[in-house]
């Protein structure tokens, strides 16, 4: 395998391999190095239109003043951001069990998932800022609220999922068990569970930004109550007192953090497949 | 049209009766009768290879045979004597159908491991099975590192490792190319011989069920039945010599004659 990654220089290649070993290298340092350029560009000039129109700093910062804020109201902003991560992961825990769970429960009858997946249907397609007032009546917790919501936006694609999942297993493989006499638990644990394994991470992934975004519109909506502290208050806070550069700082924050949610996700999908599943094999020719 | 033709007794076989398959007829819901009336026995050591066209129902019996699916009209008479319990029996399907996600250590023992014993006490066995395919020293490895041939191997590991008394193979080396399917088919009757179970062989290869078996009963279709059987009383341990000798071109024409004569008894309201 890594023989093959790295081909032999000394061997004397003929043009068309030759062209396929360059290609291949540039393909390797272009991956990271052309959106790196085209990025620095875009920020580039994104300063300079600042500059040439004299855009004053409570409609468009400069990208430094952004990024002096960022370093300025650290505090202030780490500490929501903290606020903030908790609702997201706490969101996602509770989605991955429920997603989980229900799939399971699906799993173990048709008659239970025709009956109960059209109600997670119907959670799902209804916009979760319309859900929220009904939830604001209900719960008095904040914490609970904003948990709700960002539950509710991401435990469907982990259900949905799963379910395909624990669904797609070789017809073949479950006469196996049948074959060998498997109880259901049996059959559950060491075949549809495995089998429903890169389904449930593929969802984990999209549930993964999905959670952050419940996270942050929850907190928008309910940030009326002036209680909440995390990332999105920062935001409307900046917002009404005309602090561009901290409203820039936050927005930041959440794409990064929505970024490093995605790459951590991808990187456990990897580590847990890359030993058999077709979606972690490198390619080989 | 339809036309029977007297089956020659396999005497050469000669063991106890393991099976017998009294009238057992399969249609299914949407009126599909892919088994008429069948009767056949198996007998104990029997290589029986069921030969026949697509839709000959030999699938079927094969499932019916594994418990797999339960008959529509007659009986499974285990050991022939209308009292016995049905028997362990393994099973070797047309792909390897092995779990992706385990080793080829893990995929022997899961058959072990479903009936409760621990990867410590199934140890000896697997190791030895694994021996026994020659596929000593990929114990760690994954299926998707494995050759067809190869996952074939692991697969007849997974059947053989209960030691079960009947094996139950469906059109399993189909999909392999010819070297491979020669070196496996070898490799299988060996087993054979030294672990003395009995294998019902499904597949639509002629060559294939002369080289392996002592018997071939050939179906029909429509509705899936017995047409006739062949005695192959070429002696064991068969090697590639037997490939190339005039018994095993003759047993073949015959084995083609018959099969060709079954594929027009059945052909029904697909002819022009």
């Amino acid at each position: 395998m890594t023989a093959l990654d790295r081909p032999d220089v000394s061997l004397a290649l003929d043009p068309e391999e030759a062209r396929r070993v360059r290609a291949a290298r540039f393909e390797r340092v272009g991956k990271w190095l052309l959106p790196l350029a085209i990025m620095v560009a875009a920020i580039w000039l994104w300063d300079r239109i600042c500059v040439w129109n004299e855009i004053p700093r409570y409609i468009l910062p400069r990208p430094g003043e952004v990024l002096y804020t960022l370093y300025a109201d650290a505090g202030l902003l780490f500490g929501s951001l903290l606020v903030t991560l908790k609702i997201t992961f706490l969101g996602l825990a509770l989605a991955v069990a429920g997603g989980v769970g229900l799939a399971v429960l699906f799993a173990q009858s048709k008659w239970v998932e025709m009956s109960f997946f059209p109600f997670a249907i119907v959670l799902q397609v209804t916009p979760i800022v319309a859900i929220f007032p009904l939830i604001n009546i209900y719960v008095d917790n904040q914490t609970a609220k904003l948990l709700l919501c960002a539950w509710i936006v991401a435990f469907f694609p982990i259900l949905s999922n799963t379910t395909l999942g624990l669904n797609s297993v070789d017809r073949n493989l479950l006469d196996l068990f049948k074959l060998n006499g498997a109880t259901r638990w049996q059959q559950l644990v060491h075949l549809r569970l495995p089998a429903a394994m890169p389904y449930f991470l593929g969802g984990l992934k999209i549930a993964g930004g999905l959670s952050l975004i419940g996270a942050v519109v929850a907190e928008f909506v309910a940030g009326s109550t002036g209680q909440s502290s995390g990332l999105a208050s920062r935001i409307i806070e900046a917002g009404y007192r005309l602090n561009a550069p901290r409203l820039f700082a936050a927005l930041i924050l959440i794409s990064f953090t929505g970024i490093v949610i995605f790459l951590v996700l991808s990187l456990i999908s990897h580590l847990v497949l890359r030993r058999w599943h077709e979606s972690a094999l490198k390619q080989e020719r | 049209m339809l036309q029977t033709m007297e089956p020659k007794t396999a005497e050469a076989a000669g063991g106890a009766p393991l099976l017998m398959l009294r009238d057992v007829g399969k249609t299914f819901s949407n009126g599909v009768t892919a088994l008429g009336r069948v009767d056949l026995t198996i007998r104990e050591g029997d290589f029986l290879s069921l030969l026949g066209p697509s839709g000959c129902g030999k699938s079927t019996a094969l499932r019916l045979i594994a418990g797999l699916s339960t008959p529509t009209t007659g009986l499974l008479d285990w050991r022939g004597d209308g009292a016995g319990g049905r028997f362990d029996t393994g099973f070797v399907f047309q792909e390897p159908t092995l779990l992706p996600w385990a080793t080829v250590f893990d995929n022997v023992w899961l058959p072990l491991r479903l009936r409760g014993v621990s990867r410590t006490e199934a140890t000896p066995a697997i190791r030895e099975m694994i021996e026994r395919v020659h596929l000593t020293g990929f114990e760690e490895a994954m299926p998707r590192e494995l050759s067809g041939g190869m996952k074939m191997r692991v697969s007849i590991a997974r059947g053989l490792v209960t030691k079960p008394r009947l094996l139950l193979m469906d059109e399993p080396f189909a999909a392999l190319d010819e070297i491979t399917r020669f070196r496996l088919n070898h490799d299988l009757l060996e087993l054979w011989q030294e672990e003395k179970f009995t294998v019902v062989f499904v597949t639509h290869s002629v060559f294939e069920s002369v080289f392996l078996s002592n018997r071939i009963v050939v179906m029909a279709a429509r509705p899936g039945r017995v047409f006739g059987e062949i005695a192959v009383d070429a002696a064991y341990p068969r090697d590639e010599a037997f490939r190339t000798s005039p018994d095993y071109a003759a047993l073949c024409r015959e084995a083609s004659r018959v099969l060709v004569d079954a594929m027009d008894a059945g052909a029904g309201d697909d002819r022009p």
